[in-house]
């Protein structure tokens, strides 16, 4: 066995140490690789959104380099827009039921014992934790015609329920899956507030509604404000739940951008529609973030 | 301060049941023996059975577990150097380089997909599981570089140096000191990205083809065109399986706290 080679440090911060030990060989042959590998599997990708977006679609599906805006051009007809405006809207509905679902258990969760809040938060998380095919089947097989939902209302006398393949069965499909976007960030703010300040509130003879109102609703705004975001962004990208919940019946920005690249095959198109989606999404929570900041 | 009312308890047991609901009935009705959905005719293992017999479902279950083995590895080291260089050396500009490495994680999935297509339709010659272990690599390298980060943050460098000063060299130091102690997040990270990389739907669903069909993609052609109480045994081992992978990876990351 060789001697060891004695090295003495010299003054400086831990970081100075590091860079005279290693060297700047070290630092490279360690960041290279995944750096390279981020650029070519991950800028390279989308920046080639960006430019098939510029192209055209050729006869049998392959592009034409022809560089023009045309597929954004298209992309301005009413049938178009009325799909953006829907998935604005569909978002904004479910962040709306997430929220008005999330705030009771939230705020139940808070009055747990510390065990307790342990155990809630790894029950919210398991749903997120299950694939979403298997989320969205569980309600398929549910609430399917022939299902056991539908049977026990048969037993009950009732007339069975036609829910799958509609609106609502999409909107349920989203807020499933959003849920624990909503409940998660909205139980860490709830969290953190002053028990005391509401019982402060209640000597002052406010009264429960009141409480909720002027204490706690503004106290827990940045849970809701991440939790919106969280769900919101979630929500227009998402092309199974409108698939399977809706019967392939209502379309939404993910599905068109879907069919688009594996239906129809037009690849300009559907990557101008991924980014106009992308900048609205963007551009949107941006605005909201400002709003949110400055309110 | 007031006790909890009871519509209070109430509307989030709702919620709790809301959750679940679906899920159990799902499982349970995994164990029926009726052919039909909603007649319980007893307990049964008839359709684990035949799920096991269907050829289909078994190239799937292959196609996921060699692509999720290979990419969380692959993910896992590059991940493990990323962490280390940003870590423990002088960076200009260091919070761009950290969002470098963060942003995939930002960026919606379906646009992920779709770039790739695009990628991969540059290359002429048809690359099978290669472009789902490609993908999936990218996809995981952010999450198990956050988490790999986190470790080595809290990790004291001195620890290292203690060693140097006590005449171990820098691989040794590196081996002995820092690699045991980043063990956990790393396993951890693995585990995760595994989980990931089995759940993944929408990067697979884009950039599979029919000889590379994963078990997410398989679920929802049977979602699509061929339903049968077979799928309720699937759905109920893939939930299973997701679940020991996050709880292993949870209980190492707790450990980890207690270092």
């Amino acid at each position: 066995m060789t001697v060891p080679n004695i090295q003495t440090p010299g003054f400086g911060t831990a970081q100075t140490y590091a860079v005279r030990r290693f060297g700047a060989p070290l630092k490279v042959k360690l960041s290279l690789p995944p750096l390279l590998w981020l650029a070519v599997f991950y800028a390279l990708p989308l920046a080639l959104i960006v430019v098939v977006s510029s192209a055209a679609r050729g006869t049998y599906g392959g592009l034409l380099w022809d560089l023009s805006l045309k597929s954004y051009l298209r992309f301005f007809d009413p049938l178009y827009l009325g799909v953006l405006a829907r998935s604005i809207g569909v978002a904004a509905f479910t962040t709306f039921i997430c929220v008005v679902l999330a705030f009771p258990i939230s705020w139940q969760m808070t009055r747990l014992s510390k065990r307790g809040q342990q155990i809630m938060v790894l029950l919210i998380l398991i749903p997120f934790w299950t694939n979403v095919l298997v989320r969205l089947y569980a309600w398929m097989f549910l609430l399917g015609s022939s299902g056991p939902f539908n049977s026990v209302l048969m037993r009950l006398g009732l007339p069975p329920l036609e829910f799958l393949y509609t609106w609502k069965a999409v909107l349920l499909g989203f807020v499933y899956g959003a849920l624990p976007f909503m409940i998660l960030p909205l139980y860490a703010s709830l969290e953190k507030i002053d028990k005391s300040l509401i019982e402060a509130a209640h000597d002052l003879y406010a009264s429960s509604w009141q409480v909720f109102l002027r204490v706690i609703l503004p106290l827990s705004k940045p849970g809701l404000v991440a939790g919106s975001v969280l769900v919101f962004a979630s929500i227009p990208c998402d092309f199974v739940t409108p698939d399977i919940m809706g019967g392939s019946k209502y379309a939404l920005m993910g599905n068109l951008i879907q069919q688009q690249y594996l239906v129809v095959r037009d690849w300009p198109f559907g990557s101008a529609l991924a980014l106009i989606q992308m900048l609205v999404i963007g551009g949107g929570l941006i605005v909201y973030l400002r709003q949110e900041q400055s309110a | 301060m007031k006790k909890p009312t009871g519509a209070l308890l109430l509307s989030s047991l709702a919620t709790l049941a809301f959750i679940y609901l679906p899920l159990l009935v799902l499982i349970v009705f995994s164990f029926n023996a009726s052919k039909f959905n909603a007649r319980w005719e007893g307990l049964s293992l008839r359709w684990y059975v035949q799920m096991l017999g269907n050829s289909d479902m078994r190239s799937a279950t292959l196609n996921s577990l060699v692509v999720g083995v290979i990419s969380s590895a692959l993910a896992t080291a590059l991940a493990a150097m990323g962490a280390l260089a940003l870590e423990r050396f002088h960076w200009k500009r260091k919070s761009l380089w950290e969002a470098f490495f963060f942003l995939p994680v930002v960026i919606p999935e379906l646009m992920m997909a779709v770039g790739f297509l695009l990628l991969f339709n540059l290359v002429p010659s048809d690359l099978g599981l290669t472009k789902l272990v490609l993908a999936h690599t990218t996809l995981n390298l952010p999450i198990i570089w956050l988490i790999i980060r986190a470790r080595l943050k809290k990790l004291d460098p001195r620890l290292e140096e203690a060693a140097m000063d006590l005449g171990a060299t820098r691989a040794m130091a590196f081996y002995k000191v820092t690699l045991p102690l980043l063990a956990p997040a790393i396993v951890g990270g693995a585990l995760m990205a595994f989980a990931v990389s089995l759940d993944d739907f929408f990067i697979s669903f884009f950039v599979s083809d029919s000889a590379s069909v994963t078990l997410p993609v398989y679920i929802y052609s049977l979602l699509r065109f061929n339903l049968s109480p077979e799928v309720n045994a699937l759905s109920t081992a893939l939930f299973v399986v997701s679940m020991l992978l996050v709880a292993v990876a949870f209980l190492l990351q707790g450990k980890e706290a207690h270092v």
